[in-house]
């Protein structure tokens, strides 16, 4: 694999293999010593134009234990907040040695222009780019749902049959373009439940029904119930009258969540809003994977950055 | 002394064969001619004689944005594509809103040489939508300007646009309406459809487009006005305009190039270079705007000719500009979405690409196509040979052309600008030399 920039195509064998990575990466991380010398030497870059924590560090983390140096270049405060643009940005990367960059972009297609324009050789991984994909999270929930399922018998598995319902801001949201693609490659069937205006005008290409009503889809009792983060700057943008509202009809409040089979998975990117789009017994229910997800995204990192930097590139892409 | 020049052979738009003697600024003679001593032999053996090329809509960027594009440097653009006019754009910096800067890019284009340069002036005062330019003023001025245009913005507010559109009725003007609806397009980055949610970048509805052109065609009617739509790009676009037409509403409509060719497809790529405002559209789209163009609903093709410097399409998708180079690659073009498919002929492509801008725009002395007294304005285009467009093609300032490495068909061989050759074996001739000729010219139409 040169480059991880998103779901869409990444083919179903790809993924399973993977994620099976991401499974003795996790095996890894239960040891005394978690750190793996694999990637030692080499020179990973996080290249954040969007402030992001949680991804930042899940990277730096994948990165350190797989033995590789890590650089964070955050644009806040950096030459890139003076109008620096992204091809001297890589250009810059480029000349420092860098074998794999790990870019967060506010732009929709920034990590492809960043693989494909011959500015730079390092592969690329895409922790997020504007409203498109954000794969690693995709491979991560994926990763959850499957451990879950299957216990310490993943390997190998896929996840067909599975019923999964994708809840809230669809129209802007990476984490479900992603979950959309690899959920469905990987044989689940995706629900999207979202306020009329928070989903795209012309879905008929997408691998998933969109429907309006939280409690028609809550009530056939799926497997996976994903909630999604809902952005503060859409509140003032007449997407939906008021949070109130908002929670009221797409929200995973108390009602709702006790009427879900005690099996049901509950599943959220983060960060949440509480009481917005889920309820906090929900979210801190044994059927939430919350923190789950933040410790697979780890091991799921750690596979991906091996799979790029380590040995053949050419194997998987 | 003059130019010459005996062209013979030459295929003209009807589809006859025959020779053509320019000489002066005139169109002499059209047969077969035995007795042109003196003269320059071309052969047009295989070549179509069209009318010079008009375009209704280019950007050359001077005053202002030098970078990009000079009129200098647009003109020989233009005539690289066999245009021997072109209505410059007001989106200069100084805005074209006042008397003076249209005069300034008139003379700057007659001084060049390459092109007639008729500037277009802008509707509203900055192109800030809020307040009439000094309309009379432009139209009286040496320029001459008839075509008035906020282009790259729209003029929205209904109030000013049914003002403007009365006001220029005093001077036989049309106002050229740049159809985007504004809040409807709040950061719109391409076509929205089944692509847009896919690759995650904001949508621009085709119904942001079709309502303005409803509320124009109507507020037309309403006031018994000219009205000009620029870069049609929706299928139903094309439908509003048909049914205006239908009911008898004066408006005129123009389709790029690019529009009648690409389709949004390429934005998968997050190629800058496929970043143009309006987008590319569908497949559906494409073909409603071929038919429209055929059966006349859409009366002409005008490139949108936008050069931007290199750094302007060097980045992410987002932070690109608008805007693709159109005047070298038009005819190409034109003849691989209309021509090759059986749609027009060459006596149509006269039509759309001269004599209907020409007569849109109200520039004088160029409604009679190629016929003998006719100012010399002519363009040899040989439609045989398709190759690779590649960058030795473009003759202007900025590269930005979505055809690079794109087999299009046929190629500019010659281009004559009242009576002279700004292009000859497809090559465009040096600025010195033809800034002699457009001199000698000028005194000589002074006598």
């Amino acid at each position: 694999m040169k480059h991880l920039l998103g779901t869409r195509g990444l083919p179903r064998d790809a993924a399973i293999a993977l994620l099976d990575i991401a499974e003795d990466m996790a095996a890894v991380q239960e040891r005394e010593v978690k750190k793996l010398p694999t990637l030692r030497g080499k020179t990973v870059v996080n290249l954040f134009f969007e402030d992001s924590t949680r991804t930042r560090i899940s990277f730096e983390a994948a990165a350190k234990r797989l033995s590789a140096d890590v650089i964070t270049f955050s644009a806040k405060g950096s030459s890139v907040s003076k109008g620096e643009s992204l091809k001297d940005t890589a250009q810059t990367l480029q000349a420092m040695g860098a074998d794999g960059v790990v870019i967060r972009h506010q732009a929709s297609g920034a990590p492809q222009t960043l693989a494909t324009s011959g500015w730079i050789d390092a592969g690329v991984v895409n922790a997020g780019d504007g409203t498109h994909e954000h794969p690693t999270q995709a491979l991560l929930d994926a990763f959850t749902i499957r451990r879950r399922l299957h216990g310490a018998d993943s390997r190998g598995r896929d996840l067909d049959g599975i019923r999964v319902v994708i809840v809230g801001d669809v129209l802007h949201s990476r984490v479900a373009r992603s979950n959309v693609w690899l959920l469905s490659t990987l044989g689940a069937e995706v629900e999207l439940v979202a306020p009329p205006t928070l989903v795209p005008v012309e879905l008929s290409a997408w691998p998933a029904r969109a429907t309006y009503d939280l409690d028609a889809a809550l009530a056939n009792a799926p497997d996976v119930v994903m909630m999604l983060r809902i952005q503060a700057e859409r509140m003032h943008a007449a997407f939906f009258p008021n949070t109130r509202e908002y929670s009221r009809t797409w929200g995973l409040d108390d009602a709702r969540f006790h009427r879900l089979p005690p099996s049901t998975m509950v599943m959220h990117p983060g960060p949440m809003n509480r009481g917005l789009e889920i309820a906090a017994r929900a979210a801190d229910s044994a059927q939430s994977t919350v923190r789950e997800q933040v410790a697979n995204g780890v091991s799921v990192r750690m596979a991906a950055l091996y799979l790029l930097l380590s040995g053949d590139r050419g194997g998987l892409s | 002394m003059t130019e010459r020049f005996l062209i013979t052979g030459a295929t003209l738009p009807t589809g006859e064969h025959a020779d053509i003697l320019l000489e002066g600024d005139a169109i002499a003679e059209i047969g077969r001619i035995t007795d042109a001593a003196g003269a320059t032999v071309i052969d047009a053996d295989g070549l179509i004689a069209l009318p010079g090329l008009v375009d209704l809509h280019t950007h050359l960027r001077e005053p202002g944005f030098e970078q990009s594009e000079t009129v200098l440097t647009g003109t020989q653009a233009a005539a690289a594509g066999g245009f021997t006019a072109v209505f410059a754009m007001a989106n200069t910096f100084p805005v074209a809103d006042t008397a003076g800067v249209v005069e300034q890019e008139a003379t700057l284009g007659r001084t060049a040489g390459y092109a007639s340069v008729q500037p277009i002036g802008a509707v509203t005062v900055g192109l800030k939508g809020e307040q009439l330019a000094e309309l009379g003023a432009m139209a009286r001025s040496r320029a001459n300007v008839r075509v008035f245009s906020d282009d790259g913005f729209c003029v929205a507010d209904p109030l000013l646009m049914r003002r403007a559109l009365e006001y220029v009725k005093a001077f036989d003007g049309v106002i050229a309406q740049h159809a985007q609806e504004p809040r409807l397009t709040e950061g719109a980055q391409m076509n929205e459809g089944a692509l847009s949610g896919e690759l995650g970048l904001t949508g621009w509805p085709a119904v942001a487009e079709e309502s303005i052109i409803a509320r124009d065609v109507l507020l037309a009617e309403h006031v018994g006005s000219r009205l000009h739509v620029c870069h049609v790009s929706t299928a139903g676009s094309v439908e509003v305009i048909r049914w205006a037409k239908a009911r008898g509403i004066d408006v005129t409509a123009e389709v790029t190039p690019h529009h009648l060719l690409l389709t949004e497809e390429l934005v998968t790529s997050y190629d800058p270079r496929y970043k143009v405002n309006p987008p590319l559209r569908r497949a559906e789209d494409t073909e409603a705007l071929r038919a429209g163009l055929a059966d006349g609903t859409i009366d002409i093709v005008a490139t949108d000719h936008a050069p931007h410097p290199v750094e302007a399409k060097e980045s992410e998708w987002d932070a690109a500009a608008n805007g693709m180079v159109g005047l070298e690659s038009a005819l190409p073009v034109v003849h691989a979405a209309v021509v090759e498919t059986g749609l027009l002929d060459w006596a149509d492509v006269a039509r759309v690409l001269s004599s209907e801008p020409a007569r849109i725009g109200r520039l004088p002395g160029r409604s009679e196509g190629v016929a003998v007294g006719a100012v010399a304005e002519l363009t040899l285009y040989d439609p045989s040979a398709a190759s690779v467009f590649d960058v030795d093609r473009l003759a202007g300032r900025s590269s930005n052309s979505p055809y690079l490495g794109r087999t299009l068909p046929g190629r500019v061989v010659a281009t004559f600008h009242g009576g002279y050759a700004t292009v000859l074996d497809g090559t465009v001739r040096p600025a010195d030399e033809v800034a002699r000729l457009a001199a000698r010219r000028l005194e000589a139409a002074r006598g």
